[in-house]
């Protein structure tokens, strides 16, 4: 059976993958790509944790995490739309002010 | 407790995981990173089925696989990729990036190395006949007050999606 830490270091590589991907690229939809990659990562630990101590409550704060990520995505692809409409660009280094 | 796979199946999952976060960085094309990062999550409700967590493995795949990523992909069709696909795909800081993704990947490995004493290498084991009415019971039970906190969220991200989209108010 797999023991609990090859769980922690793969949520740790994924978290990893997320913060690289988050402040590297310059797309502001792979950008929250990498947050969900991060999240995930979160998830992993948390699900590992949960399994490992016989408690529920890891895997019922994994769906708190769920909600949080979804209503972020629904807000934060809502802004994505409305910064397009007023920039025409996806690029973050361009859209560096909250004014036009 | 049996194990619910044999262990080839964590290094495949992990691996189908990895490779699709990479390919979420590398990717020029937003679609393609979308479709690796659903590669990404479906191995990851895999790795919740090892992990006895049946209920979280659906939900996983309903919510962020489902409807998440459909999200994503809506917004893709959305805005006009073409320009962005042809700019150059790092930003100016991404010397920086990689220095500080690096650093906080080593201090992950760091801890995980010397804190071992945290973190018990015993197998992986939980007795759970019945996944989802304990969840459920745990969730209309303990966690009932976060529960309506979170439906609460749920409503004014909906609200505040409406709002940031429309074009006019």
């Amino acid at each position: 059976m797999v023991p609990l830490s090859y769980y922690l270091v793969l949520s740790a590589v994924l978290f990893a993958c997320g913060v690289a991907g988050f402040l590297m690229k310059r797309n502001i939809i792979t950008i929250f790509m990498c947050i969900e990659l991060m999240l995930n990562g979160v998830n992993l630990a948390f699900v590992a944790f949960a399994a490992h101590w016989h408690r529920l409550s890891g895997q019922v704060f994994v769906f708190f995490v769920m909600v949080v990520a979804a209503a972020e995505a629904a807000v934060g692809l809502a802004i994505i739309i409305s910064v397009f409409r007023t920039r025409e660009t996806l690029n973050v280094d361009r859209v560096n002010l909250l004014k036009l | 407790m049996t194990p619910v796979a044999p262990t080839f199946f964590f290094y495949l999952l992990s691996t189908v995981a990895v490779v699709g976060a990479i390919l979420v960085i590398t990717r020029k094309n937003p679609v393609h990173s979308a479709l690796s990062l659903i590669f990404t999550l479906l191995a990851l409700a895999g790795l919740y089925l090892m992990l006895y967590a049946p209920f979280v493995a659906g939900v996983q795949i309903i919510l962020y696989a489902g409807g998440i990523m459909v999200l994503f992909l809506f917004v893709i069709m959305l805005v006009n990729i073409e320009r962005s696909q042809r700019e150059v795909q790092f930003n100016q800081q991404w010397h920086v990036g990689i220095i500080a993704s690096l650093a906080l990947g080593f201090l992950f490995l760091y801890v995980y190395k010397h804190g071992s004493s945290i973190f018990p290498v015993n197998p992986v084991s939980m007795p759970e006949p019945m996944n989802t009415q304990q969840v459920g019971m745990a969730l209309f039970r303990n966690y009932l007050l976060p529960f309506e906190i979170a439906s609460l969220l749920l409503l004014v991200a909906i609200v505040g999606a409406v709002v940031m989209a429309k074009k006019r108010i």
